[in-house]
This record gives C-alpha cells, structure tokens and sequence, in this order.
C-alpha cells in the first residue's frame, strides 16, 4: 500500500527547526529521515519510519515554496501564501541568511564571481561546510550585495531592512575588497573582520554622522559600502601630525606624560611613539587610493599589531595608550577616525 | 434600482512577469459585475502598480447583488496581440447586504489564476449603498443572515427556531457541454467557478425567501452542498434551519419582520403512541429505501409553484430552478395532513443544528438515517416529474417516519450528503430522533422558556437521556433500566446521535473518537445492475458499521456515542464505509458490560487456549482504555436500578438479529443485557480478523486527545492556541487478489497511519486535543482511496485540567462568553471596594439592559465603570507580562491580531498580512466573537498540465490548498474579520492523469467570518456595552466603523 499523495497544509504554517536546519544544509529527504532516526525522534514519539518521512517530504514541499519568498524577505512579511507568526518568520530569514563563518572568511573580499562560485568545491571541502549549503550561502552573499549596490543610505540598515544585519561585513569587504587572505590576516576570524567593517561603517561612513546626508553634498550620491570620499580626503590633513617635528613632540610629551606611570610598556613606548604614530595616521592617509585600501588591515597588523606584540603589550596597555593618544588631541574629524582605528586595533589584538 | 455597489482598485502588487523582455507587466483591471464591464488605466512597465481608480459605480437589483459576484481580472496590456490574463477575484458581495454585518470589503486580494495559481496581489475597496426599499426586500432576500455555524451563533439569542428550509438548483456542467471541446482549460475552469458561484448566490437568495416567508431573519447551520454528476449536470443543494435571531446588546433591530402572534400553537403530546403502521412497513422489508430509479431524470427541474415568483422577471442563462413548492402535484400524497402541533405543521421538523439553547432538548431517541440509491441519468425531459427534489424529498419523508417510529416528532443534527459515481448516485440523510421544547418554535417565547426549564419535568444532566418511546410498545427490543442519574425515568443502555454532547450533559472521564472502517468489494456493472448490488450491499455494510461502533465503543467503557457520521462512498469496484463519532461515558446509562468471545468448536485444546488468550487481550485493553480515558464512575447499588422490561433473548453473534431495516439505524436496538458481557461468536476466520481489527486501534500517544465534536467531553480549560489543518491522502489499496479482508486491513491502517501522522506532526503543542475530526472519503479511480482530514489542535493546560476532572459535572461547554465571566470574577472578588465586592458579570448586564428595553440605572453604570477599570488593570498587568515575548517584528501585528476596529482605506504600502484563525469550531478558545460578517463559501478549481514541475501530486495540491486557506483569510481579513469558525472543506475532488502530466482538483469551502477578541485585549470592550446599553437603538453596525 503505497501513499500516492501525501500532504499536511496548517492554517498556521508549521516550521519544524530540525528538519529546516537539515534542509538548510543541503541534506535530501532521504538524508533528512536517517538522520532525524538518528537523532532518536522513533523512540521519542514512539511512532513509524513512514510517518517520518512523510513528516519530512512536508515540510520541505514548505521549504521550497518558502524559498521563493526567502529571496526577498519583505515579501515573505507580506506574502498572503503562508500564514506564519512573525517570530517564526524571523527566525526562518536569520536561518537562511546565516552562514558559516569558516566559509565567509574564505569569501571575505573575494569577488562574488562566477568564477568564485566555481571553486566553491574546494572552499566546501576545505571548510566542511556542504556544498549546496555553500552555493546557497554564496548566492545569498550574492543577492544582498546586488540589492544593495544600487541603494542609498546607511549599508547597515538597508541590509537590515532588507536582510540581517551580519552582511553588511560581508558587502562592506566585497565593496572595498580589503585584503583578508594573507598568512599575516591568518589569526584573524570572521568576527574580528566583522566587527571591524561595523566599526568603520559606524564611525566613518556617511550615514553615521547622525545628520541626513545633505542631498547636495556630492557623497549622497553615492552607495554607502563605500567610505565617503570628502572624509576619506580630509584624512591627508592629519598626515601633518607625524610630517611636522614639532606637532609630533608635542603629542608624544602629552601621552607620555599622561601615561607615565600607569602603563607597564612605558619605556617600549617611549621608544616607539614616533612609529607607532605615523604608521596609525599613514594608515589613514592611503585610504584614498583604492590600491592603498587593500592593505589597510595588512598595515595595522604589520605596523602596530605585531610591534606591540613583539614588546609584550597587553591589551589594557594597548587602550590605555590609544585612548590617551586620541585625547590628546582635540578635532572632530581626529576622533572619527581614531574612533574606528582604536575599535578595530583591539578587536585584533589577539593571538 | 435598489443597490449601487462601488468598486474602486487602489493597487497590485508582486505581479508576475508578463513581459520576457522588460521583465515587467503592462497591467489594468476590469471589474465586471452582471454585464457591466470597467476598466482602469494601464499602468505600464510595473510589478506594483498603483491604478488608484475612480468609483467604479453598477447600479443594480438586490436580487442581482445577492446572486452575481463581483470579478475582477487582472489583465496585462499588449499593444500588438491580445492582452493576455493574469489572474481574477471573485469577490461575494453577500456580506454588504445586511446591516449587521460587514459595511466595506476593503484589503490585499491574491489574483488567482486556475493554471498558474496565486499570481500577486490586488488591493480593493468595495461599498454597497442599498436603498432601504422593504418591500424590495421581498423580491430578493436581502437582509436574511447566513450562519454555517451549527448552534445559535454567539452573539445572537434564538427568539424563534422555526425549521427546516431546503433549496436545490440544477444546471449543465460547463466541463461537459459541447464548448468545452474548443475552449481552452482555463476559459472552462473559470466558466465553472462562476456558474458555483451564481448557482450560490440563487440558491442563497432562495432560501432567504423561504426564511421570510416563515417570518424568519436568519439561517443557521447552512450547509450547501455540489453533486458533480458528470454528464447529467451540477447540482447545488442547501439546507439550513430558519431561525428569529436577536442581537444580544440590541433588540430594535431585526424583529421578526412581522411579531404576528397569532399562530396557533399547541402542545406537542410527548407521548403519542408511535404509528405502528407507519413504522411497521419499514424494518420487514430491508431494501425498502434502497430504492433506485429507472426513470430517466433531468436536469433542468420544473418551475416551482408558489415562492419563486421572481424567476419571471430574470430568465437567467437557461439555469433551471429547484422547486421549493413540495405542494406542487406529485408529493401531495406523501404530505400528512396538517396537524394542530406545532412541529407536525412543517413539512419537515428538521433542524440541522447541532447543539442548542438550554431547555430546548428534552429527550433523545436515536440516530437515524435513510439512503437510496439512485440512476443519474442524462435525458433531460423538462416535463418529467422525477427529480432531485423528488429524491430528497422521499429520503426525508423516511427519516420523518423513523423519527415517529421512536416516539419523536423532530429530528435534529441533520444533514445529507451524497456518493457519486459514473452514473450511479447514493443519496443519504441521517439526524436524531428528538422531543423537543416547543416553546422555542413559537413566537416571544424563549425568555419564558429560560426561566421556566427548570421546572421543566426532566431534570438537568440526564433528561435528554431518557427514552421519548412508550417502553410497553417498544419498536425494537432494547435493554432499559432506571436512569442512573435521576432514577425517575428510564434510559437505554447505549446512545447514539448524531449532535454535539449537550452543554448540560453529565459526563464521566473523558471521550474519545472513535471510527468504524469498511471496504465492501463489488462487481464492476452498468447502470440498473450496479445499482441493484449497490443497494444488497448497503444493509450489510450499515450493520458491520454499526457492529464495529459497538464494539468499540464497549472496548472503551463506554455507553454514548456523539457526533456520528456514517459515510458511505461508493467507487467502480467498492463500497467503502467510514464511520466517526466520539464515544463518552455518560453518567445516566448504565455501565456497559464487556465483550466476551465465545468459541465455535469448544471441544478443541488449543482453540480454548488461543480464546482465552484473546479474551484477556480484550480485557485488558477495556482495564487500559478506562484508566486512560478516566472512567470511574461511582459505584451503584445494585438493587435501585430494577428492571421491569423482560429480559431479551440471548444474543447471537449478531447484534441486531432481528431483520430490521439496516438504512434505518435505530441504534437502541441492542438486545444484552445490563451487567452480561457482549458475546462475540468466533465462527470463522473473518470473525477472527474482526477481533483482531478491533485491537488494532492504537490509543492517541500521551497529551493527545481527539474527538469528532465541538469540543472534548472533560476538557475544559482550553489555551488560545489552535492550528486548523487540512491533510489529504491517496492511496492505492489494491492487491493482486483483493479480497474484502485484505481491503479493511489496508483500509484501517490507512486511517489509522494517517492519524498518527497528525499526531507527530502536532507533537509540539501537546497537551492538546485534536477537535471536530472530520474524515471524507472518496473513491477517485479504481482502487484508489482518497481520505481528507480537516481538524483543529487546541492546547489546554494540563493542570486546571486536573482539578477540573474533581467536578465533572461542571461542564466543558463553557464557550467564550461564560469563560469570560469566570475570568472577570477572579478579580473582582479581590477588589474591597463594597460596589464590586458581589461577583458580578458583565455579561448578565448586558443583557439584562438590553432585554429590558431601559437604561442602566445610575449606581449600576457606576458599577459598571468599576468593573471597566479592573479589566483596564488586568489588560494592563496581561500586557506587561506578555511583552517580554514580542518581537520587533511583532509590533505591526497587533493591530491586525486585534480588534479591528480602526480600519482606514488600507495604505498599500508596508502593510502588514493581518493574521486569520481558521476553525471548524463554532467558537475560538480564549476568546469572545463580537460579530459575525457573513458567510464565506468559496469553490476554486486548480488545473495544471506540467504536474512534474510543480512537484507532483503532493506538490501540487499542497500548494492549492494553501492558496486556498490563502483566499480564505484574505476575503475574512478583507471583511474586517480575524477568524473564520465553523470552517469546513465541503468537496475536494482530485483528479489526475499521470501519463499526460496533469492533474486537476475542486475545493469548496465555507464558514462564518467573525470580529473576535481576545480575553486578554477585552479593555476595549467596556466601552461598548456601556455605550450601547443605555441606548439600545444604536446600531450595532456601528461597532467596525
């Protein structure tokens, strides 16, 4: 006796989070029971294989007429097809928008490229994540970056409205495609370069000065991945921090003199002011030149991260010293970019 | 022209691409009603369009407002080649035509396209102004209420329950008329989903003029069926019962149309002697309803006589009319006389209602039932008196007179139905044999009846209980004894009937659902042949059926069973019969005695052994099932209950020896007795699958409950959480020599598997009870069995459940507004305040204010508005608790989840899908209905012909019935409801041809469309009774504006 035609339809859609997790992962139906068999659902709900897998077909038929609407989540608030809590919603958009970190560190300012998608196999064997989960992860990445591109206004909450919040990393690095892969970037996780894109977004970009862009100003023309052109030329100005001797004294003798005392790197600092100080405002002053740009998180780890580490700074140390070096100095456009740059530093400074 | 209904089409949105090139659609919109035909402009290169239209304004007749439904098709330009359809709304207009209920139909509509399915979404507002013409509203019936729901609806009291009102309209099928050859699927489809809704529409109008003829405002328990006979035509047939309803906080409006007291009622003898020649010519002869007709039938039905006077005015598109008139020459003979009570007046005193008023009960005498079978045929011969209506007619005339058989004059729970295959149709009605009140059937009397019940000579609990026959002149043998309750009268010692378990009821433990399952094969024949098998088959089938509830029901401890639905499909090479009821134990029958096997050959060692071994597996099973389902009932002294009938004949293995008529379920007849246990003779090896099956039922795993009724029997303290579903199943039973053993096997497991599907797929909200379990089954094609589930999950909290079980005579059946009162008092009963320190219940008030025609006098509005500032509080506290689980997501909903009262013409952008429950139940837990919009009943047809892409048959129709629910909830939500109760999927009928990838299905649904509101949210409520109350005339309309 076989059943031809099988099919369970709730006026409130059921979501079954285990079965959408297995379904997430790429897994067929087939894989899907053995693995709920497995994971002992029989002698849970002391009920039969068939029931299982008629359990399971159900809801991926419900899955896949979702991922139509998955494509553009506001749709899925909208759609009259599927009646769905809204919590139920959320959590289905968080789930098919999240990704694995291991595969989202390999894509980190990657082009999201045909060719890219190509060699997801390796990425997949490399990472372990499965490789239709990676094409859909990969697409996903794909279609955030493509709805955005075209969208003025703050990065992060255009993807918020649009998706989740976490891809705004994700388009951030594809936009300005930092270097991400280097051995010396090695140490570095998804989370770290994550929370530094936010920070830099936060700090620097248009959208975060709190004021609606001014439609004049010629930036509001422009998508906000990428970092406001005004700013990022108003960065050259600082560069007179480290080219005048003079100014350079000053601000040495005022963090020293704050310091002294309260820091256990004192003479190591002492000694490495002068660098230190021009590698943090240089860093800044490339950021005009797009070749430049690439190596920003390069710098910082070749120029500050590693110095430090090499004379056994700690962490309080380190912000310590940058919060006492920003302070020392009184300029608006000084503070948002040592904001950012010390938000960043921190994050990294980890072994 | 007493109506002009305006239409205006604000915008689309999520169209699909009709333009490969651009990636974009050209749309507009043409609205049609009858046929006026506008337009809106083009909105070119658009998935959103924003046509923000003129009024589109058709002034039109009532009586084509009721019938015709408003189209709107949605149309993508094309400069060069026809401009190609997207997809169409039909959107019932009913509900705009009476004051009560909705005042505009305004919201996002899914276009849906027969082939492709939903295609985007259209926002429109649709008003009627009708011009307060009364005497127009005799011509069509504009102003009479439609309610699916089974009981008085909530909101609504029952000034009169005048009957039984039936109506049917024929037509030729457009999927077989000749046009049908050069038309595309699509242009065919469409004809048919129109020609449903327009044969809706007429039957509806109709029976409102029955109902206004009766001086009725309202039908309740509204059941429209469709017979797809093929070649020989479309049928849409109804039945409903005419009722005087009164809005609960407003008494000025909807008075009977004329308070005419002048009827002549009397007194119904309750214990008139049954017509033993009546009855008598029914259980001899076992086929004598099995009729089947040779006299070719047609499908255009004559002309009625007296009521359809407006069938002169509108020749309609050669639609035929049912006749309504059963004065009309060929049944005057099966009328009766007229008689001086007031029941035996109506042709049939019949009432589909379910459950009902307090009091209007009195006693319960059986199930019962009649089939027939019938030939369709497709010679149409207008002049030939043989119809539909005759057919009907004769079924009914039947179960009238096993009705009196027993000792009643009314039948309640009634309802009829049908099996269609090729040419061959079995037509079935079944109800309950009833005495009823008649206070409640006549004019002004209900408040009288409140009051005065009590003295009512029955007493509450078990009255309905006691036996309506003479017990010295019994039409069968049954087993009497004492009522164990009352001791007063006697009882049967089993029930069935097809209603709900009344509100009053004493109960022990809890029930449960309970099926009977029979495959029955048969020879593939041609017309007469058939037939004649069909009708030998049928008495076999309805007595195995009956065997197994009985069974059963005994193997459960218990001694009622509620809710019975015997169905009986009939298919090319089978029968196949399902029964669902739910069993309960009731406290005023006695406990029923076990199931004992008796063996054929005593003489043989082993045989004894492999009884034995049987005996205690059914005896334990009878331990396990009382201890599950908690039936301890007290224990009795044996020498109270005497009995003074003879004791009857031993029983055989038969149940019912005696060669009754089996089409006339007269369930009392069960000739054991009291404390002997019920023998099962084991004579051959089918009796010995029989035993086996009987064990096969699996109880629900633990936290689940099911029940085929409004609500289980012993629960109730229900949660607001429900899930209606729908679960549809094919499958082939077949194997290679079927034989009628192998069939039930894979019958029985069929149902039973699929029950255990639900109950893992609702394993999250256990506790919980799987409600109004309704199964249909259908025979598609050879050895295919199609069962259809429709069923709502309910939680409930496991420990109120417990103290509950302490007192089982406090009733589950306490529905929203009762529940509501409990509640309130909790509070107030805290409060030191002197003014609210006596429990007081709003509701009472309200009513209280109403009734009496007056204001609420100054200290009690007082009263009142302390009352109000606790519920504020308790809103309040209720919020702060529940905030913590609100999502940011969730802040858009609550306004569509709530009381919608604050509709505007809805912006189109970034609204929010307003969330719709779904219930087959006639109320939502947790909850008070506050108005009632009107009848949703809808049919679509889904048709595809590239099956393997949509992901087959399962896919296919899981899509369509989500589409559907889909339509439903945006037409509710469009009305300015949050809920659809007494929702039911009447047909699905699936068809598919794999080898040409296609398959085809028809859905038909219908409910109520209801405003409710939460328990939690009732802050917004004081401010209307305090409002309405003291003035009564306001309109209760006014409460969505």
């Amino acid at each position: 006796m076989s059943s031809d035609l099988d099919v369970f339809v709730g006026n409130t859609t059921l979501i079954d989070e285990e079965v959408y997790r297995l379904w997430l992962d790429g897994h067929s139906v087939a894989e899907a029971v053995a693995r709920r068999l497995r994971g002992g659902v029989l002698e849970r709900e002391g009920t039969s294989v068939a029931v299982l897998q008629s359990d399971t077909r159900d809801h991926y038929r419900t899955f896949q007429m979702l991922e139509r609407l998955l494509h553009a989540p506001p749709r899925l608030l909208q759609q009259l097809l599927f009646q769905i809590p809204p919590e139920r919603q959320a959590l289905l958009v968080q789930r098919y928008y999240a990704f694995d970190e291991a595969l989202a560190r390999e894509l980190l300012g990657k082009k999201l490229s045909k060719g890219t998608k190509k060699e997801l196999d390796e990425v997949s064997a490399r990472t372990g994540v499965g490789i239709r989960s990676c094409r859909r992860q990969f697409d996903n990445f794909k279609r955030v970056f493509k709805a955005v591109e075209e969208l003025r206004g703050p990065l992060a909450e255009n993807i918020q409205q649009l998706f989740l919040l976490d891809y705004a990393a994700i388009v951030f690095f594809a936009n300005s495609r930092f270097e991400t892969g280097k051995r010396r970037l090695q140490f570095l996780s998804f989370a770290d370069f994550a929370a530094c894109a936010q920070s830099m977004m936060g700090h620097w970009s248009q959208g975060a000065l709190g004021e609606p862009p001014d439609p004049r100003a010629p930036e509001a023309a422009e998508p906000d991945g990428d970092l406001p052109k005004s700013f990022l030329q108003d960065l050259k100005e600082l560069k007179v921090l480290v080219a005048d001797k003079d100014l350079l004294d000053q601000h040495k003798s005022l963090v020293c003199s704050a310091l002294r005392g309260k820091i256990s790197v004192y003479n190591e600092l002492e000694a490495n002011f002068k660098a230190l100080s021009r590698a943090l405002v240089n860093v800044g002053g490339k950021l005009t030149h797009a070749r430049d740009v690439r190596d920003f998180f390069v710098d910082l780890v070749e120029k500050v991260i590693e110095p430090c580490r090499s004379d056994k700074w700690s962490p309080g140390d380190l912000r310590l010293f940058l919060t006492h070096y920003t302070a020392a100095r009184h300029q608006a456009l000084w503070e948002r970019y040592m904001a950012a740059i010390t938000a960043c530093l921190l994050r990294m400074y980890h072994d | 022209m007493p109506g002009k209904l305006k239409v205006k089409i604000v915008a689309g949105r999520h169209l699909p691409v009709m333009d490969r090139a651009s990636d974009l659609t050209d749309a507009f919109v043409e609205v049609k009603f009858g046929n006026t035909t506008f337009k809106t402009d083009v909105y070119p290169k658009s998935l959103n369009p924003q046509w923000n239209s003129e009024w589109f304004k058709f002034e039109v007749d009532d009586e084509e407002l009721q019938d015709e439904p408003l189209q709107i098709t949605v149309l993508d330009h094309d400069t060069y080649s026809a401009n190609d359809a997207i997809g169409k709304v039909y959107i019932d207009i009913d509900p705009l035509l009476y004051s009560e209920a909705a005042t505009v139909i305004s919201g996002w509509f899914p276009i849906y396209d027969t082939i492709h399915g939903i295609r985007g979404e259209i926002n429109v507002v649709v008003k009627v102004d009708l011009f307060n013409d009364l005497n127009r509203f005799r011509q069509s019936s504009c102003g009479v209420k439609f309610f699916c729901t089974t009981s008085i609806p909530k909101c609504y009291r029952a000034v009169i329950i005048h009957g039984f009102v039936e109506e049917l309209v024929v037509n030729e099928d457009p999927e077989y008329q000749w046009i049908d050859r050069i038309r595309t699927p699509r242009a065919s489809n469409e004809a048919r989903q129109r020609l449903i809704s327009l044969m809706s529409g007429e039957l509806q109008r109709k029976i409102g003029l029955k109902v206004l003829e009766m001086r009725g405002n309202a039908v309740v328990g509204y059941l429209q069926c469709f017979d797809l006979e093929g070649e020989s035509g479309l049928v849409v047939r109804a039945i409903g019962t005419a009722c005087t309803l009164d809005k609960l906080s407003n008494t000025s409006a909807f008075l009977p149309a004329c308070n005419s007291p002048s009827k002549e009622m009397k007194e119904i003898p309750f214990n008139e002697d049954p017509n033993p020649n009546t009855y008598s010519s029914g259980p001899s002869t076992p086929l004598k309803n099995q009729t089947y007709s040779f006299s070719p039938s047609k499908s255009y039905s004559r002309q009625s006589s007296s009521s359809d006077t407006d069938l002169s005015l509108t020749p309609k598109t050669g639609m035929g009319s049912g006749s309504a008139g059963k004065e009309g020459g060929p049944f005057k003979t099966l009328l009766r006389q007229q008689t001086q009570s007031a029941l035996e007046q109506r042709e049939f005193p019949f009432f589909t209602l379910t459950t009902f008023p307090p009091g209007f009960l009195v006693h319960v005498g059986g199930v019962v039932s009649a089939r027939s079978v019938k030939l369709l045929d497709r010679i149409h011969n207008p002049d030939e008196p043989e119809t539909r209506d005759a057919w009907w007619a004769e079924i009914r005339q039947e179960i009238k007179s096993h009705a009196k058989a027993l000792g009643c004059h009314a039948v309640v729970g009634y309802s009829e139905s049908t099996s269609i295959c090729e040419e061959v149709c079995i037509l079935s009605a079944s109800g309950t044999a009833a005495v009823l009140n008649p206070r409640f059937l006549q004019d002004g009397t209900m408040e009288g009846c409140l009051e005065q019940r009590i003295e009512e000579a029955s007493p509450p609990g078990c009255g309905f209980c006691h036996i309506p026959y003479d017990e010295l002149n019994m039409p069968f043998p049954a087993h009497l004894t004492y009522c164990y309750n009352c001791r007063k009268q006697k009882v049967p010692d089993v029930l069935f009937t097809t209603i709900d378990l009344p509100v009053e009821a004493i109960v022990v433990g809890k029930g449960c659902l309970i099926q009977a399952r029979l495959c029955r094969l048969k020879k593939k024949a041609q017309a007469e042949a058939n037939a004649t098998s069909i009708s030998n088959l049928l008495p076999f089938m309805e007595y195995e059926v009956h065997t197994q509830l009985m069974n059963k029901l005994k193997l459960r401890g218990m001694n009622a069973l509620f809710g019975l639905r015997i169905q009986i499909t009939v298919g090319e090479n089978m029968l196949m019969g399902l029964a669902s009821a739910t069993g309960v134990y009731l406290a005023a029958l006695p406990t029923p005695g076990g199931i004992q096997i008796a063996g054929k050959t005593p003489n043989d060692a082993t045989y004894d052994q492999h009884i034995s071994h049987m005996q205690k597996k059914i005896n334990d099973t009878i331990a396990k099932n009382k201890e599950l389902y908690e039936i301890n009932p007290p224990e009795l002294p044996e020498e109270i209950i005497g009995s003074p009938i003879p004791e009857p004949r031993q029983r055989s293995r038969l149940l019912r020896s005696q060669s009754e008529s089996s089409d006339e379920v007269t369930e009392l007849d069960l000739s054991h007795g009291k404390k002997d246990a019920f023998v099962l003779e084991i004579d051959d090896t089918d009796a010995m699958e029989d035993v086996h099956s009987l064990l096969t039922d699996v109880p629900p795993p633990s936290g689940f409950y099911s029940c085929n009724t409004e609500i289980m029997p012993g629960i109730n303290n229900w949660t607001p959480e429900i899930q209606m579903f729908t679960a549809v199943r094919v499958s082939r039973l077949s194997t290679i020599n079927p034989t009628n053993q192998t069939l039930n096997k894979n019958f029985n497991d069929l149902c039973e598997n699929l029950l255990k599907s639900l109950y893992f797929k609702l394993r999250s909200m256990v506790p919980c009870c799987l409600c109004h379990v309704n199964f249909t089954v259908a025979l598609p094609e050879d050895e295919l069995v199609q069962i259809a589930v429709t069923a709502v999950a309910i939680t409930y909290d496991k420990n109120q459940a417990l103290q509950a079980n302490k007192a089982p005579t406090e009733k589950s059946q306490q529905r929203a507004s009762t529940d509501n009162e409990e509640q309130l008092q909790f509070p107030l009963e805290l409060c030191s305040d002197p003014l609210s320190s006596q429990p007081f219940s709003p509701a009472k008030e309200v009513l209280e204010g109403a009734s009496s025609h007056t204001g609420i006098p100054a200290a009690q509005r007082d009263r009142c508005n302390s009352w109000i500032e606790l519920i504020k509080l308790k809103a309040q506290t209720i919020r702060r608790g529940s905030i913590k689980t609100t999502t940011s997501l969730e802040k858009a909903s609550p306004l569509a989840e709530g009381y919608l009262r604050h509709r505007s013409v809805p912006s189109c952008t970034n609204s929010t899908v307003s969330v719709v429950k779904m219930t087959p139940l006639s109320f939502l837990p947790g909850a008070k209905i506050t108005k009632y919009l009107g009848i949703i009943n809808m049919f679509f047809i889904r048709e595809t012909t590239s099956l393997r892409e949509e992901g087959g048959v399962s896919g296919f129709l899981h899509a369509f019935i989500a589409e559907v629910f889909a339509m439903v909830r945006a037409h509710v939500a469009a009305l300015g409801g949050n809920a659809v109760v007494s929702y039911i999927m009447k047909q699905c009928v699936f068809m598919e041809n794999p080898n040409k990838n296609q398959a085809q299905c028809l859905i038909n649904v219908s409910g109520d469309a209801v405003i409710f509101v939460r328990e939690s949210e009732l802050e917004m409520l004081p401010v209307q009774p305090s409002t309405a109350a003291p003035q009564p005339t306001s309109s209760a309309g006014d409460v969505t504006t």
